[in-house]
């Protein structure tokens, strides 16, 4: 069963490469993606950015009581675990549901419609048309929407810092630029594209294979949505011990 | 023209076609007859290549359609046009936006001429000034003109329609059986109609295909259905009484002797 699923999903990301019909249709299409899966989440990445960055600073205090640790140790803290692991994992997987249920739910809804018997009929090869523009957008724009969180994250934390009375600004901006790798931000987009490309390509099989009507299409995108944070957090794990262990 | 020669296909090692042979020919429009789970509309899937056949050809003009080149496949492709059972609108997309769709990926013309073309079209199903509604703001009669206003766009050589009247009133049925039929003939189309409604049978059906649980059980014209003696198709097609005596009555029209009363009244 599961290797019926993994090879059909194999089929399906080798159909998507066929010379486009019309590449100016194609280009809109993807602008298209790219906006719905950008601009659509841009929304629900600034909050979960925002409470992250700040939450993390405050708890990063709390827990950091020695004297003996300086308080710009609190902005590296933050910093780090923005940039390796809130910024790419959590939005993720939170975009993995918000993108991953819309992708599921409109590809599900055009194969019970029929909408894509429809485009099949007059010669338009579906995969191409209709997945790859979302897997490119979301190669595109969820990387972006990574770096916006991290920056937010970060900025939120100066932010809960300064209002709370836990650390200066001038601290915090000292602690940030403390001992920066930058190898971490190539491995947060890393992480970012790895898991740009799981939401886009397995929402998008669940919903361009589903077979029955409405109920079908709920169930495929809740599948959508499992699944891929199920794939995330492996592939987390396994960038984690690749590139960083 | 389209010809099937001994067409088979099962699912999951059920026979759901067997062996079924016809000709279609263009300028006609053909219908597939049959009850529910007879096959109907398995065979226009296959018909159109949304399925593989498990045996026999399917020719478009001579040419078997499941063994050329892809490329030459989705050339015959462009030249199909499909009317859905549930119209297969694209509902994001306006009234105008969903049929100049194909004009947009397969044409090189000026967004003018598209415009001009859709406006063509949707004139020629009498849905002139319709091109700014959604799908979901039109009547489900109007949707099915859409579908066949987006059908036509391309100028098809080949129309398929699913159910067309499916859903729809005695009256509405009757618009789109004529003006599928008006376009057959007008752009001498080959039409294939998946069908229920006897209406639609005794008025258009140039060729009947009637499936029997998957087989070829008659074919024949709407005059010959009249007088055809096969049991399976008179139950199925004359269920009713009072289809019985619009049968009686064709037959007398048919002859010369319609006497304009109803049956039971005549001597």
């Amino acid at each position: 069963m599961l290797l019926t699923h993994f090879g059909r999903y194999l089929l399906m990301l080798k159909g998507m490469f066929s010379r486009p019909e019309n590449w100016r249709m194609y280009w809109k299409q993807f602008m298209k993606q790219c906006v719905d899966i950008g601009v659509g989440s841009l929304g629900i990445v600034l909050i979960i950015s925002i409470f992250i960055g700040g939450v993390s600073t405050i708890q990063t205090a709390y827990q950091l009581v020695s004297p003996l640790i300086p308080k710009s140790t609190i902005a590296q803290v933050v910093r780090d675990s923005m940039i390796l692991e809130f910024a790419p994992t959590i939005t993720c997987i939170v975009l993995a549901g918000v993108v991953g249920s819309k992708i599921a739910s409109e590809l599900g809804n055009m194969r019970v419609s029929e909408q894509i018997d429809a485009l099949e009929i007059m010669g338009i090869n579906t995969k191409g048309y209709l997945i790859m523009p979302k897997i490119l957008a979301a190669l595109l724009v969820i990387p972006m929407l990574v770096a916006i969180s991290g920056f937010v994250g970060i900025w939120a934390g100066k932010v809960a810092g300064e209002f709370s009375g836990i650390l200066s600004s001038g601290d915090y901006m000292m602690g940030l630029v403390q001992e920066f790798k930058g190898y971490n931000i190539f491995f947060a987009l890393t992480k970012a594209y790895t898991f740009a490309f799981i939401i886009a390509s397995i929402s998008s099989y669940f919903g361009y294979y589903v077979k029955g009507g409405a109920l079908e299409i709920g169930q495929a995108s809740t599948k959508a949505v499992v699944v891929s944070c199920v794939f995330i957090l492996l592939a987390d794990y396994g960038l984690a011990a690749l590139l960083l262990a | 023209m389209i010809e099937l020669i001994g067409v088979k296909k099962g699912f999951e090692g059920k026979t759901v076609l067997d062996d079924i042979s016809s000709v279609m020919e263009a300028g006609k429009t053909n219908l597939i007859i049959g009850t529910s789970g007879s096959g109907k509309t398995v065979l226009m899937k296959c018909m159109v290549g949304l399925f593989d056949i498990d045996g026999g050809e399917i020719l478009y003009n001579k040419v078997n359609f499941f063994t050329m080149a892809e490329k030459d496949r989705k050339e015959i492709r462009k030249e199909i046009g499909m009317l859905f059972q549930g119209t297969a609108l694209f509902d994001s997309m306006t009234v105008e936006q969903n049929i100049m769709f194909p004009l947009e990926m397969f044409s090189d013309l000026s967004l003018r001429d598209k415009k001009k073309r859709v406006d063509f079209c949707l004139d020629r199903v009498n849905l002139k000034g319709a091109n700014k509604k959604f799908p979901a703001e039109i009547s489900g009669g109007m949707k099915k003109r859409v579908g066949i206003a987006r059908s036509i766009v391309l100028n098809p050589k080949y129309l398929f329609c699913d159910e067309p009247n499916s859903g729809l009133d005695p009256q509405t049925s009757m618009v789109i059986d004529k003006l599928i039929h008006e376009l057959t003939v007008e752009y001498n189309i080959t039409t294939v109609i998946n069908t229920h409604d006897m209406n639609s049978v005794m008025e258009i059906g140039d060729n009947i295909l009637y499936l029997y649980q998957g087989h070829k059980q008659w074919e024949g014209n709407r005059k010959e259905i009249i007088y055809s003696k096969d049991e399976k198709l008179n139950s199925f097609i004359f269920a009713s009484e009072f289809l019985q005596d619009a049968k009686q009555m064709r037959q007398m029209e048919m002859e010369g002797k319609n006497t304009g009363t109803p049956p039971e009244d005549r001597p």
